[in-house]
């Protein structure tokens, strides 16, 4: 575990080992169950949910003066609204808020690592790439430097072309990067060791003034819909597209043509496959119902598109090969051949 | 595959196995690798476990393989289905086929034979006499291909030693025995990485997917002052080279670019893919699964041997992969094309029975250009 400082709690507060913090500050879980004065953390834990739900980036104002007296309610307010989450259940909400409290941290991490006159602040952001997700990362000039096969490993599931090895300063098997892209290579990772944070933490017992923001939380989680689909016999392509909407990100043109198709041929018709779209930050229901009709031909030229080659998705850097799609040359053939000699 | 020439073939490929045990060899940690053969009258047998030499050596006497395999992918259970075999890690392979450089060279060199009645035929889409269009490329290796792949290696060893870092000792060159080399990296950082990863490093050599941006042209806000120059590492400085060739003529061209516009220097980009990017094929670098034909072993598409090449300047497939002995050999031989095996001259032959040493007579009836006699 890293050691950390107050103020370094307050903006990396996942770090923390929740027991332990609340104990050395004198406080137990109970008590912000029941002591009316601590009511108001609650409500500013909920309110940091709520936050991140709506896709906002949390943010504390911590005034320089009262430094002493906010920073450990900034982490007592983290670390109540992972109890509530956890009392809720509510997966959409654990997931958001992840990935709010990722953003956060990233806009903290991108910081420290760029202020590197002070020197100890750079040590932590570096200290918590390396320990978390074992990039190793040097500074050189005014870079941030990593090995190939770390920025690989880190880098491969993004879209953006820009990303590619090929747009990016390599030399004697380094990647040169600014404190900015550094920390967006980590940010997926953020958000995954956030959520296992909050899944492995213990459940706590319910109590009295927990139960009313729970509540809240439950129908807050309704807005927000997760399609349940099985994806087990889905190709490694389609399983991304799905996983990259769910999350609420951006999926390119492309990979929505790709994802449409393929259900269309799979069966599944223009009705149940818009839902999936729905978390997308640019959903517009008619849109979506326009588009996926006209690829069923059921609109306009009565052309009906065909999920692309694999081939062609790999051009567009939508295909995730797997050693199970050996032999086929489109995804609608994935689970359907036998894999020779295996 | 006539019983004559499968004899022959087979008799000609033990000679060699028994007489070049020297050169042939496990590779490292081989308990971890899986190792396959195919026979030349039966189909291929994967997933088999060989410790050392001497069982290669026996496996090789007892079945007397057309082709033998060997994994790059290290297993803890190489000898089990491809599921449970439990990947560790791959050395990084490269595949450079003198087909795919496209060179004019190419129609010289190269027949079609016809997949129904088995006539041979230069230059016509069709089998010239019983019409059919199911007709099977069959191409001879040649001397200028095999120099323009040279330089392709020599590109992409530069790339691997400058930009990766990966030692020249690491780094060994094969002839793959027929048209092609194969490169293999040993011991590097990049051992581990999956095959999605390995193919943005075959992205990165082929330059494919570059954008102007990298480059210094930024779409929205274009900035003659933040274009690459011709003495930046990496890609910058190379491409500034390609399209600038000179410090002088630098300015100007920028201003050139910068009027044709973005879309414009992205098809210049994509163009100079094809000039200074290393030609290889991607699928090869990808697939961490797979099993290539073992160093020292026979290719059965030529009879030649795939072959370590420690000089690749000086390396010359024609008489250093030519291991089958020269006693004579009678074939009937249809070969329209000329080939050069151990300095001596062969064909074009027009359905003749001919004498020649074996080690020709085997090059083309593995080519499906001649019948033993
Ligand atoms: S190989 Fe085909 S099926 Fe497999 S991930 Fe790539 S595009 Fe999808
Ligand atoms: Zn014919
Ligand atoms: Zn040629």
């Amino acid at each position: 575990m890293i050691n950390l400082g107050q103020d370094e709690m307050a903006k990396y507060p996942f770090l923390a080992d929740s027991g332990q913090y609340l104990k050395d500050k004198g406080f137990t879980l109970e008590q912000f169950g029941t002591d009316p004065d601590l009511k108001l953390i609650v409500d500013k834990a909920y309110h940091r949910i709520e936050a991140a739900a709506e896709g906002k980036i949390y943010r504390s104002d911590i005034d320089e003066h009262a430094k002493d007296a906010m920073l450990p309610r900034e982490v007592f307010s983290f670390l109540l609204a992972v109890v509530l989450l956890k009392l809720s259940g509510m997966q959409t909400l654990i997931r958001r808020f992840s990935l709010a409290e990722s953003r956060r941290a990233e806009k903290f991490l991108e910081r420290d690592l760029s202020k590197f006159s002070e020197k100890n602040k750079e040590d932590l952001a570096i200290r918590i790439l390396e320990d978390l997700f074992s990039i190793q990362v040097k500074k050189q000039n005014n870079y941030f430097v990593i090995s190939v096969s770390d920025y690989l490993e880190h880098s491969i599931s993004f879209h953006e072309r820009e990303w590619k090895l090929v747009n990016r300063r390599v030399d004697a098997g380094l990647v040169f990067l600014t404190s900015h892209e550094t920390v967006r290579l980590v940010r997926k990772e953020l958000g995954s060791y956030i959520n296992s944070k909050i899944q492995n933490a213990n459940v706590p017992t319910m109590s009295d003034s927990f139960k009313e923001p729970v509540k809240r939380l439950e129908s807050l989680a309704k807005k927000f819909p997760t399609i349940v689909v099985s994806s087990t016999e889905y190709p490694p392509c389609i399983k991304h597209a799905i996983e990259v909407l769910e999350k609420g990100e951006n999926l390119p043109h492309s990979g929505r043509f790709m994802l449409g198709t393929y259900l269309l041929s799979k069966g599944q018709s223009v009705e149940q496959i818009a839902p999936l779209f729905k978390n997308a930050p640019d959903y517009n229901e008619k849109v979506t119902l326009y588009q996926l009709n006209h690829l069923a031909g059921s609109s306009g030229s009565g052309t009906k598109y065909i999920c692309p080659s694999c081939e062609k998705l790999k051009s567009q850097d939508l295909c995730f090969i797997i050693p199970e799609c050996d032999g086929i040359i489109n995804p609608l053939q994935f689970g359907k051949k036998k894999i020779v000699n295996a | 595959m006539h019983e004559n020439d499968l004899k022959l073939l087979e008799e000609s490929f033990k000679k060699y196995y028994f007489d070049h045990f020297d050169l042939i060899h496990v590779p490292n940690r081989p308990s971890e690798r899986e190792f396959g053969f195919q026979r030349f009258d039966s189909g291929m047998t994967r997933h088999l476990a060989i410790k050392d030499d001497k069982e290669l050596h026996l496996m090789l006497m007892n079945n007397i393989p057309s082709d033998v395999y060997c994994s790059n992918a290290c297993y803890s259970f190489p000898n089990l289905p491809m599921r449970e075999k439990d990947w560790k890690e791959a050395d990084l392979i490269f595949d450079i086929d003198a087909k795919d450089l496209k060179l004019d060279c190419r129609k010289d060199h190269t027949c079609n034979k016809c997949q129904s009645c088995g006539e041979v035929s230069v230059n016509s889409p069709n089998c010239p006499k019983c019409q059919s269009s199911k007709l099977e490329q069959k191409s001879v290796t040649c001397k200028n291909c095999i120099d323009i792949a040279k330089q392709e290696i020599k590109k992409l060893t530069g790339l691997l030693a400058d930009d990766f870092n990966i030692e020249r000792k690491n780094i060994q060159v094969y002839f793959s025995g027929n048209e092609g080399f194969h490169v293999y990296v040993y011991d590097s950082q990049y051992q581990k990485l999956g095959s999605r990863e390995r193919s943005e490093l075959a992205d990165y050599l082929m330059f494919r997917g570059a954008i102007p941006e990298t480059f210094g042209f930024n779409r929205y806000k274009p900035d003659r002052s933040s274009f690459s120059d011709l003495n930046e590492e990496g890609w910058r400085g190379r491409l500034s080279k390609h399209i600038f060739s000179s410090k002088s003529k630098r300015s100007k061209i920028i201003s050139q670019i910068l009027t044709n516009g973005y879309s414009s220097f992205q098809n210049q980009l994509d163009e100079a893919k094809n000039e200074i990017g290393v030609v290889i094929d991607p699928n090869v670098t990808m697939d961490i699964h797979r099993i290539f034909r073992l160093p020292g072993s026979l290719n059965s598409k030529s009879g030649l041997v795939k072959q370590k090449c420690d000089n690749i300047e000086e390396f010359n497939p024609f008489t250093d992969a030519c291991f089958i002995d020269d006693s004579t050999t009678e074939v009937l031989a249809n070969c329209p094309l000329v080939f050069n095996l151990k300095n001596k001259k062969f064909g074009p032959y027009n359905k003749e029975k001919i004498t020649i040493p074996k080690f020709a007579a085997v090059y083309m009836i593995c080519k499906g250009l001649a019948t033993s006699a």
